[in-house]
């Protein structure tokens, strides 16, 4: 069986040590996060994963079911890809020259991101979108050997339409 | 009316239903200990010698019973002794309470004397634990606890109370009821599913575990055994569920499991596996299953169902409902061909009987069971005796085995054997255990005597670690590194020296006269059999084996 990505809703209570034990339960049974969002909602009480995680039918099943019997975790959605509005975010600091100025901006336009620090040396970037067009700008990056730092946050993901994760 | 937090924990704890607790004091808990004292009259505390045995002792007392066990430890040392108590009680699906104290708040984090981060410690083997940061939450908090510790599937929650948090007062409430959640129930479609796949079955095996016990669903797997002329098998966890006086109840199947229910494991055409996790030991080579049989499993955790072997059906929700709603819409049905077949599989078990010896295992185990009820609570430590008593002892009623089925952690039995006891009320109880187990926490002979608890304690005693000797015997060329002890321990001074009446043993008479006087005793009695060191469990399936890698000898 093949090791799809996999997107992972969840709502638990907005406690300190929550994160620990959702962290925990993928280390201890040995599943691979690749990226965990974890912040509160618009009720308090509560705050809201998106979990990004790798695996066959099995270890999917097994995420889900493990996930409902920690205490604090309310509601555990497998979200489906084709309805659902998945968002990363990327501050990336690149190395500039005179030279590479007018490329990188067109990069920039292409790619619809923002330049929001800009000085004689270096620049860094903003550009929010699904996670495989930060990647392709990343590569672009790569290539050309610029990239001082970069920082790229946990995915995000919503359902579309009326229906919520929280009912 | 105002209480403080010390106040409010041991008033939440009789408002519970709580009236044994198991501990051992400490800097961080000297608020509990001086209510506990306040109010001997309401609820007991019984000390322990050592916290791992508090431990243990609150988890016998929950297997005994079938209601919380409480251990009360201080912050630290006390606190990080309970660590292989909680997870022998997280594994075995026990329900511990384990209150701890800690640091007061402002010293929390500041690596202060006998500070340990509890919770982070215990939170991969507990169903839930707490720091309770504001005495507000505290009556809530522990109530949730008990909640949690016995609603589905059981299992142990932690509570760490810092200092400063049970000297603080607050408004206390008593609370009339006591919460649990109500566990999910499978809809009628997929019960239908179940009864048309039981109909359409040719040999039908029930695969009981520790969860009948749980939800004390024994007559019902008996009711669907008769309906249906299916044959029953138990994990370890399972034995006592049903009463082994049934004729096709075939006692433990797997690694060390009975030939014959094994075997009729393995030529099944249909496993209902009731409350059971299919657990390695117990299952060995899935393939070798899966390739004869449909499988229906009846767990109240969704998360067993598909976990260890894929289910052709999956009921979720407390069992003892489920085989009601089951047997409620199965018609009497006669399988002559199956039990027969079965029934031959039971004959040819007495060859696998080792034979000849009086101090055999089996020969001891049989001897102690005349003196014995179907009532008395057997306790095992970890270990080849372990075995030999699921194989041999005749168990009749729920609840009479408390023994360390997943965490397999020697040392659990004398502690388990005080908590058990209490929990009866006092009466007789009976530890099997090893040299090696008995070894690892004797200290709570202390415990025992100080209560005059009736317990009978037998040591098959080899001299090794005759387990891992088996093993090494088997699978390791037969160098035995490290388990032929040798040790000098005199265990019969040792009792007399702890206050409790002991006798060596080597031979059937005397065992029988030993027994006599250990049955008529009014405090701990240590039974110390002389057994043979090169004397193995069988029959035997490899790990990862099946019933074709049987070894009988």
């Amino acid at each position: 069986m093949q090791k799809e990505q996999f997107i992972l809703g969840v709502i638990v209570s907005n406690h300190f040590g929550v994160l620990t034990r959702v962290s925990g339960l993928f280390s201890r049974r040995g599943y691979n996060i690749d990226s965990l969002n974890v912040s509160e909602t618009e009720n308090p009480e509560y705050s809201r994963m998106t979990i990004i995680a790798r695996g066959d039918d099995y270890v999917k099943n097994q995420i889900v079911k493990q996930l409902e019997k920690l205490h604090e975790v309310k509601k555990v959605e497998l979200m489906d890809p084709d309805r659902t509005v998945l968002r990363e975010h990327l501050l990336i600091k690149l190395r500039v020259t005179p030279a590479t100025r007018p490329e990188i901006t067109e990069a920039v336009n292409i790619f619809r991101g923002k330049v929001v620090d800009f000085n004689a040396d270096s620049m860094i970037i903003e550009i929010t979108g699904e996670p495989s067009k930060l990647s392709a700008f990343i590569d672009f990056a790569k290539q050309n050997d610029m990239i001082i730092e970069m920082c790229r946050a946990g995915a995000l993901a919503v359902n579309r339409g009326l229906q919520n994760l929280g009912n | 009316m105002k209480m403080n937090g010390a106040q409010i924990i041991v008033e939440t704890l009789i408002e519970l239903g709580c009236d044994c607790v198991f501990g051992y004091p400490g800097g961080a808990v000297l608020n509990i200990y001086d209510e506990l004292y306040k109010s001997s009259d309401r609820i007991r505390h019984v000390i322990s010698a050592h916290e791992q045995g508090a431990a243990h002792a609150a988890d016998g007392y929950a297997r005994a019973s079938g209601r919380p066990g409480v251990v009360i430890a201080t912050s630290g040392p006390g606190a990080t002794n309970l660590v292989t108590g909680i997870a022998t009680a997280y594994l075995d699906s026990s329900p511990l309470v384990a209150i701890t104290g800690n640091v007061a708040l402002p010293l929390l984090g500041k690596d202060s004397f006998q500070e340990v981060d509890i919770m982070g410690v215990t939170m991969p083997i507990t169903k839930h634990n707490y720091i309770v940061k504001d005495v507000r939450d505290l009556a809530g908090i522990i109530r949730e606890a008990f909640a949690i510790a016995q609603s589905g599937r059981p299992g142990p929650v932690l509570i760490d109370i810092p200092k400063d948090v049970q000297a603080a007062e607050c408004e206390y409430t008593p609370s009339g009821s006591t919460q649990k959640f109500s566990p999910p129930k499978p809809d009628e479609a997929n019960i239908d599913r179940a009864v048309e796949l039981i109909n359409s079955a040719k040999k039908p095996y029930i695969y009981c575990g520790g969860g009948v016990v749980a939800a004390d669903a024994g007559d019902q797997v008996r009711k669907l055994a008769v309906l249906t002329d299916a044959v029953i098998g138990l994990s370890m966890m399972g034995l006592s569920a049903v009463s082994s006086e049934y004729d096709f109840c075939l006692g433990m199947a797997g690694m060390h499991g009975r030939y014959a229910s094994t075997k009729a494991k393995s030529e099944a055409d249909l496993i209902i596996g009731v409350g059971v996790r299919f657990s390695d030991r117990a299952t060995g080579k899935k393939s070798r299953y899966t390739q004869n049989a449909k499988f229906i499993h009846i767990d109240i955790d969704a998360a067993e169902i598909d976990k260890n072997i894929p289910a052709n059906i999956g009921l979720v929700g407390d069992v003892r409902e489920i085989l009601k709603r089951i047997t409620a819409k199965l018609s009497p049905t006669q399988r002559p061909e199956w039990k027969k077949e079965v029934a031959k599989m039971i004959e040819d078990e007495i060859f696998f009987y080792p034979k000849g010896q009086e101090m055999h295992p089996k020969a001891i185990i049989e001897r102690v069971q005349r003196h014995t009820s179907d009532d008395t609570v057997i306790v095992t430590d970890v270990g080849q005796h372990q075995m030999w008593c699921a194989q041999y002892y005749r168990f009749r009623k729920p609840r009479t085995l408390l023994t360390s089925g997943g965490l397999g952690t020697m040392g659990f039995g004398l502690g388990a054997a005080v908590g058990g006891c209490f929990a009866r009320g006092g009466e007789r109880t009976v530890l099997f255990t090893g040299d090696g187990s008995f070894g690892m926490n004797l200290t709570e002979l202390a415990t025992a005597v100080s209560n005059n608890l009736p317990i009978v304690i037998i040591i098959m005693n080899n001299g090794v670690l005759g387990m891992v000797r088996q093993w090494q015997k088997l699978f390791y060329g037969g160098r035995y590194s490290n388990t032929t002890l040798g040790r000098k321990t005199d265990f019969v001074k040792l009792a007399e020296a702890f206050g409790a009446r002991a006798a060596r043993v080597e031979s059937a008479a005397g065992l029988d006269r030993s027994l006599e006087a250990a049955f008529a005793a009014d405090r701990p009695f240590v039974i110390d059999c002389k057994i043979d060191m090169d004397e193995n469990v069988l029959p035997m399936i490899p790990a990862g084996g099946s019933i074709d890698d049987i070894i009988v000898k």
